[in-house]
């Protein structure tokens, strides 16, 4: 909690664009009525109403869940919705769009470089029971020490603030980039998935995280705790193992079905009768 | 989707220095670049320069003649300084990128506890023993020769 | 081309042998008065009594050319990742890789020959 009051009206210094009109950006100032518990989000709806309505961004659920309204604020990248003007602990409020995407216009960025390595690199359950994952008849076991190894990663809500924060980002293209290869291993690590041949393809070049120098800002930056950098630096673990010929092949989970021939233990009682037609 | 025309937003090499406030990390990525670069530099020129000692006592002591001024001695102890800190934090990342002490995924709750926060002691350590072999380094360069 | 998830194992491996072997180069030459080993004719390390010694060692030759090779695969592909992280072309990518892999190569072949000729009495020009 800041001990700082700030003042009653606050500055907001936006970074505006419209690739149509122009083609080097511009700096605006904008005054903002600060009241405590403001988000810098709730800033920008003001400015939006009272003073400029030309200003554009992205958001949606204004409550961190979305991912949409990825920025970079007072030289770091985070959600709008989630980041407190009190926080900033400064009266001047810097917003810029998310760098190392390209800019459709003011606070927008283009996320479709991040999605594209995203779809390379096969983001779903790959089984080899076709007939099982079109007409499912049970579901799969997991346990849930199995489940931690991947919920964490399961978290991500593709913001896009750890690609922005990444020195590699920053100047390849051809690297997939923190949110892609998290989710990738998000994938191998889930004991139902089979896919990991099908990843190594792309995961095995320079897509691949071997351009990742475990600078760790991709994790300080993640508004929703999924720690990118450790998924990437287990992933570059699995793919030298498996490359070392030391990688641990557990099987796929199977159906869970139900053991024939169990008693019920002595002393629990059956369920009472369903009282509603099924 | 109809067609949006786009300005470029990369930061470029100014993103390898840093894309806003920095953690101890990215220093340490930047600066593990850096002495990277300059070691490759002088090595190719270690190589072509020693070579000479193939040659005979008379080519050694004349190419290492050539190297014998104060700047050479200087810039011959930024390259152990760039060694000592290369070396270390390079045993650092050989152990984190392949998974030790980075940690298990676990459930992110906030205030989330991430590898960077794992890291930190091994961070410390790093800058400890670096500082020791900088200090023993200028020690034997400028006092004790 | 060798794959990227190989080359970056080797890159590593290298590494580990270069922390042995550059430490061990490193305390010869600028540890000497703290340690004073392997330089068997006292005085500076590079003294040409001590560069000669150790030359005509054969535990020295086959660490110098370890090292050197090691240092040569380590940097290079360093420089080399350092270069395709600006985004160059695909044929272009190609054409660095290529160079590269044409100077250390050269740089090992003096490298080694300036290693095994001093090894065995180097040329008294």
């Amino acid at each position: 909690m800041s001990e700082n009051k700030l003042p009653e009206t606050i500055i907001f210094r936006i970074r505006r664009l419209a690739p149509r009109r122009a083609d080097k950006p511009t700096w605006g100032e904008y005054p903002v009525a600060y009241s405590p518990g403001m988000t810098v989000l709730d800033g920008l709806w003001q400015i939006k109403e009272r003073v400029d309505s030309t200003l554009a961004w992205r958001a949606s659920c204004r409550m961190g869940v979305c991912g949409s309204c990825g920025m970079f604020i007072n030289g770091r990248s985070r959600l709008g919705c989630n980041t407190q003007i009190a926080e900033l602990g400064t009266s001047v409020v810097t917003v810029a769009p998310l760098p190392n995407f390209p800019i459709i216009r003011d606070l927008v960025p283009d996320l479709r470089p991040m999605f594209d390595h995203h779809t390379a690199l096969s983001p779903f359950i790959i089984r080899k029971d076709t007939a099982e994952m079109q007409e499912p008849t049970g579901e799969f076991f997991q346990s849930a020490d199995e489940m931690e190894r991947y919920l964490q990663f399961s978290y991500c809500i593709k913001c896009g603030c750890c690609v922005a924060a990444c020195p590699t980002c920053a100047t390849d293209s051809t690297y997939s980039g923190p949110m892609a290869l998290t989710q990738a291993h998000r994938y191998n690590s889930d004991t139902r998935d089979d896919g990991f041949e099908t990843r190594k393809e792309v995961l095995t070049g320079g897509a691949g995280p071997w351009r990742c120098h475990f600078a760790g800002e991709c994790s300080r930056v993640c508004p929703k705790g999924v720690d990118p950098g450790k998924a990437i630096q287990l992933m570059k673990r699995q793919l030298v193992a498996d490359y070392l010929g030391l990688r641990r092949k557990d099987p796929v989970a199977q159906i869970n079905v139900k053991p024939e021939g169990i008693k019920r233990r002595e002393g629990i009682p059956e369920a009472p009768e369903p009282s509603v037609e099924p | 989707m109809p067609e949006i025309r786009e300005h470029p937003n990369r930061l470029g090499i100014r993103g390898w220095l840093g894309g806003g406030r920095w953690g101890p990390d990215r220093y340490l990525y930047s600066l593990h670049r850096l002495t990277g670069l300059g070691l490759l530099t002088y090595f190719v020129l270690h190589i072509l320069l020693t070579s000479s000692r193939a040659l005979g006592q008379g080519a050694w002591e004349q190419s290492m003649a050539r190297v014998s001024g104060p700047i050479f001695l200087v810039g011959e102890y930024l390259v152990f300084v760039a060694f000592a800190f290369h070396a270390i934090n390079g045993v650092r990342l050989a152990l984190a990128e392949l998974g030790f002490g980075v940690g298990k995924p676990i459930e992110p709750i906030y205030p989330y506890k991430t590898v960077v926060d794992v890291q930190r002691p091994w961070i410390a350590t790093v800058l400890v023993l670096t500082g020791i072999l900088i200090l023993v380094g200028a020690l034997d360069f400028f006092v004790w020769h | 081309m060798i794959r990227d998830h190989k080359l970056w194992t080797w890159h590593i491996a290298a590494g580990l042998l270069i922390l042995c072997l550059l430490g061990l180069h490193m305390a010869i030459m600028h540890l000497d008065a703290l340690l004073g080993i392997f330089n068997p004719a006292g005085g500076h390390p590079i003294d040409w009594q001590n560069v000669a010694a150790r030359s005509q060692s054969l535990f020295f030759l086959v660490s110098y050319v370890l090292l050197l090779g090691a240092a040569l695969f380590h940097g290079f592909y360093g420089l080399r990742n350092i270069l395709f992280e600006l985004d160059p072309a695909a044929p272009m990518k190609k054409s660095i890789s290529w160079v590269l892999i044409l100077i250390g190569l050269g740089l090992f072949i003096v490298g080694g020959w300036a290693a095994w000729t001093s090894f065995q009495g180097a040329i008294v020009a």
